[in-house]
């Protein structure tokens, strides 16, 4: 066994050790710990909680990689990702806590007295996080297979039997402490080959600073105006200004991304686990603080990355590299498929330039720039290792996460709110976790034969939420008149015209050839590519609930009165003495 | 209830604040005036896409924890604290 392999090892069976001690120390006992840790998690904890949750392996591995690609374009991902969290912290997560109950669906149907809404929103959360789990189930089987050299099929399923034993043990209460320790194992590994990198090119170590610092080259020349100088060379667009799609694009590109982050069940649970509405506030903050950590560092990734790429390539202009000299790196990525060379011009040299009818990269996937990048730039084994354990990390912490949402909104909305009111207590935790051991079938069952829209449904999970599930809560929590006929009619006819822009630009359940106006830009309403879309979709939300509440009158005074209550963080009686 | 309804006024002022200032670094300097702000620039960033990729995020940072620590206050303002 070569040296790189028993360091990747050691790390990745190291922290599933880890892993294992903590969910045995946090095991479940009540459905109170199994739903929401017992209500006892501190806001720090909290924190990084949420940013295990939040941070997936597209957060880890592909979002540098299209920055890299996509240059300034790549900004929608890091502002809309983080930005959610402020909508979070101000306009759902201290209410949503200060009405006290376990899931999001139960939210909706209290404040919506509807069953009907209870079950829409169910329904709403059980596509968005199914879809999200097929996304970490490939990345935990690329990240053995590729690492490892184990078998897909294997590598899946050691992941699965991981997040077996500490969610279905320990429930939420189990997962927040495993995700703590998995959010310090993704960010070492993330910051660690960054800070190297970073130092490499411009002597300053703090990849922040680095982005805009001068290279270390000598040449005084800043890193980003080389950058610029070097793709603009070869005929790709500038980095720092080249943008995805019209301006009206990016604006609702980063829009969907916010409204949907602050939409997602998955992370807005995580705020039912603090003591207080105080705790939920700045556990938000916490939780941005920890994200922002490597947001930051993203930008500067993908930034060096590309360049550490091109002076690999071309070190010099003219003088490309001989394909029978490249390194290591190159062929151990083309073993996988996922980088390909063609030697057009058969001068035996690689060339990587704009024009499709010259270029001799044929295939440079974007997944690989994270998991590359410390080869490329010839870090050590050790820190290769590392970041084969925080890619696993990133997966299975928002995998497990996924599936306690999963799992509660059956056993707890679907059984005991609506099918079998008369659960006991220990048989809704029984409950809970054979439906959390079936989602992981499930999920690893989708993970090794995964459907042809599993790319497209990551982009219908944020248009789902950010149409539904956002604008429910909004509304329900600023507007005490909101009836509950009026927010199922608008969170239908949001999901519904989202839906049906996707669907109608890529195809009916993502099925090639059944799209009716084609994914050609030309066709998109305005400009907004379809992913965009979600925006427009919670608007149309927004507008029909409040067309129906003018025709249908308002919510009961009852109901008026429970928003009065949860818009204040003391309890009633406490505000009636005052 | 009156002191309640004066509560929430506050806090409903207080989120509009924040949010105007969360809208202007990110949609507004980030994607709206990043090309005017790309003339100007901060160490080796232009200065529009210094806003796009890091300045928009740490404001949202700030922005939080100055929200919570102004609610803390009201609440106490308005015993309305748990």
């Amino acid at each position: 066994m070569d040296e790189l392999k028993l360091y990747t090892y050691i790390a990745v069976f190291g922290s599933f050790g880890l892993y294992f001690a903590i969910a045995w120390w946090a095991r479940a006992g009540s459905t109170s710990d199994f739903y929401v840790a017992g209500g006892g998690v501190s806001p720090v904890q909290n924190g990084m909680a949420i940013g295990a949750d939040w941070m997936s392996a597209a957060s880890f591995i592909s979002m540098a990689g299209m920055i890299a690609f996509l240059g300034y374009g790549g900004s929608v991902f890091l502002m809309g990702w983080t930005g959610g969290y402020v909508l979070l912290a101000m306009l759902l997560a201290p209410y949503m806590r200060k009405h006290g109950k376990f899931t999001v669906p139960e939210f909706i149907s209290d404040r919506y007295y509807s069953k009907t809404a209870r079950i829409v929103a169910v329904v709403c959360l059980i596509i968005a996080s199914l879809t999200y789990i097929i996304g970490q189930m490939k990345g935990v089987g690329v990240a053995f297979s590729r690492f490892l050299e184990v078998d897909y099929g294997l590598g899946l399923g050691i992941g699965m039997a991981v997040v077996w034993v500490y969610a279905v043990l320990g429930g939420m209460k189990g997962i927040t402490y495993t995700q703590i320790a998995q959010y310090c194992v993704l960010i070492f590994a993330y910051t660690i080959p960054a800070i190297f990198i970073s130092f490499q090119l411009t002597g300053n170590p703090i990849p922040q600073l680095g982005l805009g610092s001068t290279l270390a080259d000598g040449s005084g020349v800043y890193l980003l105006d080389k950058l610029d100088m070097v793709v603009t060379d070869l005929g790709f667009k500038e980095y720092t200004t080249s943008s995805m799609g019209n301006s009206l694009n990016m604006f609702a590109y980063t829009m969907s991304l916010m409204i949907g982050t602050a939409g997602l069940p998955h992370v807005i649970m995580r705020f039912f686990t603090v003591p207080s509405v105080k705790a939920a506030r700045s556990s938000a903050g916490y939780a941005l603080v920890f994200i922002a950590l490597l947001y930051t560092v993203a930008p500067a990734v993908g930034a060096m990355a590309r360049l550490n790429l091109m002076n690999t390539i071309e070190p010099a202009a003219g003088q490309n590299m001989v394909y029978a000299e490249r390194p290591q790196w190159f062929k151990d990525w083309e073993k996988t498929g996922l980088l390909k060379f063609e030697d057009k011009n058969n001068d035996g040299k690689v060339q990587y330039v704009a024009d499709p009818e010259k270029n001799e990269m044929v295939k440079v996937d974007r997944d690989i720039m994270v998991l590359a990048n410390p080869a490329i730039a010839n870090l050590p084994n050790w820190v290769i290792a590392l970041v084969a354990a925080g890619g696993l990390a990133a997966a299975l912490s928002t995998a497990a996460g996924l599936l306690l949402a999963i799992s509660s909104s059956i056993s707890h909305d679907l059984m005991k709110g609506v099918l079998t009111p008369n659960l006991s207590e220990k048989n809704e935790l029984l409950a809970g976790r054979v439906v959390m051991t079936l989602s992981i079938l499930v999920a690893g069952y989708l993970g090794l034969n995964p459907p042809g829209f599993a790319a497209g449904t990551v982009a219908l999970a944020f248009g789902l939420a950010a149409s539904s599930i956002f604008p429910a809560l909004m509304m329900g929590i600023f507007s005490k008149k909101m009836s509950g006929t009026a927010a199922v009619w608008g969170m239908c006819s949001g999901i519904g015209i989202t839906m049906l822009y996707v669907f109608q630009h890529k195809g009916i359940m993502f099925i090639q050839g059944t799209s009716f106006l084609g994914p050609l830009e030309p066709n998109w309403f305005l400009g907004i590519s379809p992913n965009a879309f979600g925006a427009v979709g919670a608007l149309v939300n927004f507008a029909v609930a409040f067309i129906v509440l003018k025709a249908k009158g308002p919510a009961p005074a009852e109901i008026q009165q429970l928003v009065e209550n949860f818009r204040i963080p003391a309890g009633a009686g406490a505000a009636h003495n005052h | 209830m009156g002191s309640n309804q004066s509560y929430w006024q506050k806090n409903l002022r207080l989120i509009m604040i924040c949010l105007l200032i969360w809208f202007i670094v990110s949609f507004g300097f980030g994607l709206l005036l990043v090309e005017p702000l790309n003339n100007f620039s901060l160490g080796g960033y232009k200065l529009g896409f210094w806003f796009a990729q890091q300045g928009s995020i740490y404001t949202f940072v700030a922005l939080i924890f100055w929200y919570s620590s102004k609610m803390n206050k009201l609440d106490k303002e308005h015993g309305v604290e748990e």
